[in-house]
């Protein structure tokens, strides 16, 4: 493997029965670069993302993630990535300061580390007056931060962000994505997903998924003038009303609510 | 569902004791003793179980814990009733469940008193058969001998598998589940580690209801306290894993409160001998509570802490209890691997 690479795919399937889910796609993201993986709801996304992080085991094909395959050495994967869910993925009711410790302690980081991570991420977030609020009264967007920071808590080589930004103002989404920014300099891979196509533009580059398959892949810039389209959300549209499936899937009501 | 009501409310709840399993010691083996238990055999309240030949039996037959009740005749039962026209019997109950200890010696009762006027008929002076009646395990008929083990089985079942599966799955619906599964963690030790508060939780509320049950309700433990709270830990064990299974079979935590309810808080209730007598209920029904922990852990609790009884006298119970231990730990173990792959 190149060691180039942080994650490598190589005609990765996944069937559920009959259903083919991810259909041979194949890729790779370099290190230190933010990968966007986009495509409409039920395109295969989450599946794709979520064999990458050891969550399931591919039908077929290969994948490397920070250089270990994802069948034989899960154990290695998941100490080298970070993951954040599109659900919400903080304890409501631990204080920010507990989340954060229990963060560390899943990755089974020592004491002295949490404490001065902990201490690093309330400062820069200025949230060291909330330490001890639940994180249920934090509003949403703090929130996200929060567990973003969460997901790059142990200084992972790779962080997975599964729709980060869902339901968060622009301004805040703007703020997010400054801090994927600070992430990606300190030499953190991000390789995220998002149904915004502004965010598509923030990303070194993009692949778009149709159905199961990987239908482009390349920097916004060049997927514009390929697509002969003014922005990303062109491209977006001109690829994703190929789709077939989506309509069928069950998750009907994401389509309708994130468009 | 109605029709599973109406059968459980129709057959199975009911108080009503037929076919109890009786013993019989005769001492006397005369004509009236002969007719005496031809009585009882034929009511359909009784079934003649077991003819003792000496007093030492009678224990024997109660620590098995297929015997209700045992009658005992004393010797020269049909001359002292000829000559002295008054005789004696004894009646035993298993006053460890006190409803089914009281029916059953009225039950009794009446049979004795049917047969003293049928011969007494057409004879000046009255003969009367005298009662004398032991309650054994619980001579004062206190209801707590029967509901605190009841009790038990039913705090440490919601305790444990309703809360186990409810917080389990409120991971799941929340996504920190995910957080934990993409982490260096086992999916097993992050099982494990969401378990161990409630057997910790459980433990103190064993401890909890043994004390009050002692100092408050008066309720002796005759058996080995360590024995009772082992059995309790494997009980508690058993619902643990079952609230496992229930948590890896489920997605949402309304259908995991439901199915804690509906499929094991009804049944522990209903099925497992604590409310209803099993003896009574229809064959299926008898069927189906064999596959009620609770039932098992039931009989345990009420043979050790009650009857006093020794691991020699409860190891088929307490085997059934480690089998659906191992059954249900596999199962979640298994529902768990498949959900990742």
């Amino acid at each position: 493997m190149n060691n180039n690479y942080a994650i490598t795919a190589n005609n990765l399937t996944k069937r559920f029965g009959d259903f083919v889910a991810v259909d041979n796609i194949s890729f790779e993201v370099s290190k230190g670069e933010i990968f966007g993986f986009l495509g409409a709801n039920g395109a295969g996304k989450t599946t794709a993302m979520r064999m990458l992080c050891g969550l399931s085991l591919p039908s077929s094909g290969t994948a490397t993630v920070a250089g270990f395959d994802v069948y034989k050495q899960n154990e290695k994967i998941k100490r080298s990535i970070g993951y954040m869910s599109q659900k919400f993925s903080l304890y409501d009711d631990l204080t920010v300061k507990e989340n954060m410790q229990f963060y560390g302690g899943i990755y089974g980081k020592s004491d002295a580390f949490i404490i001065k991570k902990t201490a690093f991420i309330l400062n820069h977030l200025h949230l060291e007056k909330e330490a001890n609020v639940l994180v249920k009264a934090l509003p949403l967007g703090w929130k996200q931060k929060l567990a973003f920071s969460g997901a790059i808590f142990h200084e992972p080589e790779i962080v997975f962000l599964d729709e980060p930004t869902g339901g968060v103002d622009p301004v805040t989404r703007r703020e997010f994505w400054n801090m994927i920014y600070q992430a990606s300099d300190l030499g953190i891979t991000i390789f995220v997903t998002t149904h915004y196509m502004d965010e598509a533009e923030y990303c070194n580059r993009v692949s778009i998924m149709v159905d199961g398959r990987i239908e482009a892949l390349d920097t916004p810039s060049k997927l514009k003038s390929t697509y002969n389209a003014a922005s990303m959300d062109d491209v977006f549209l001109k690829l994703a009303r190929k789709a077939v499936r989506a309509c069928r899937l069950n998750n009907w009501h994401e389509t309708i609510f994130s468009f | 569902m109605p029709v599973v009501q109406i059968v459980i409310f129709g057959f199975a709840l009911t108080n009503e004791v037929k076919n109890a399993k009786i013993a019989v010691l005769d001492n006397s083996k005369d004509e009236a003793t002969t007719s005496l238990i031809a009585e009882f055999s034929n009511s359909r309240y009784f079934d003649v179980e077991k003819n003792l030949v000496s007093y030492n039996q009678v224990q024997q037959e109660f620590k098995k814990g297929k015997i209700k009740l045992a009658v005992i005749f004393p010797q020269n039962f049909s001359r002292d009733l000829q000559h002295l026209n008054k005789a004696q019997v004894q009646l035993i109950a298993d006053a460890s469940d006190p409803n089914v200890a009281n029916t059953l010696t009225a039950y009794a009762n009446a049979i004795i008193a049917d047969y003293q006027n049928s011969i007494t008929n057409n004879r000046k002076l009255p003969y009367t058969i005298n009662t004398e009646m032991r309650m054994l395990y619980n001579p004062q008929l206190k209801g707590a001998y029967n509901f605190v083990p009841g009790v038990m089985a039913m705090v440490l079942l919601l305790v444990c598998t309703m809360m186990t599966a409810i917080t389990i799955v409120k991971e799941k619906e929340m996504g920190t589940m995910e957080i934990m599964l993409v982490s260096p963690m086992r999916p097993q030790i992050v099982v494990i580690a969401k378990a161990v508060p409630y057997l910790l939780l459980s433990i103190v509320n064993i401890i909890t209801i043994l004390l009050l049950s002692v100092f408050v309700l008066e309720l002796p433990i005759n058996g080995s306290i360590t024995l009772l709270m082992l059995e309790s830990i494997l009980f508690t064990l058993v619902s643990l894993s079952l609230g496992l299974l229930i948590s890896a079979a489920v997605a949402s935590q309304q259908t995991a409160m439901f199915i804690s309810l509906v499929a094991l808080f009804l049944p522990t209730v209903m099925l497992s001998g604590f409310m209803f007598p099993i003896e009574n209920m229809p064959l299926p029904l008898r069927t189906v509570s064999n596959i009620v922990p609770a039932k098992w852990y039931y009989i345990i609790v009420k043979s050790v802490m009650i009857k006093g009884l020794g691991i020699k006298d409860i190891w088929k119970e307490t085997l059934v209890l480690t089998g659906m231990l191992i059954f249900f730990l596999t199962m979640a173990i298994k529902k768990f691997k498949i959900r990742l792959a």
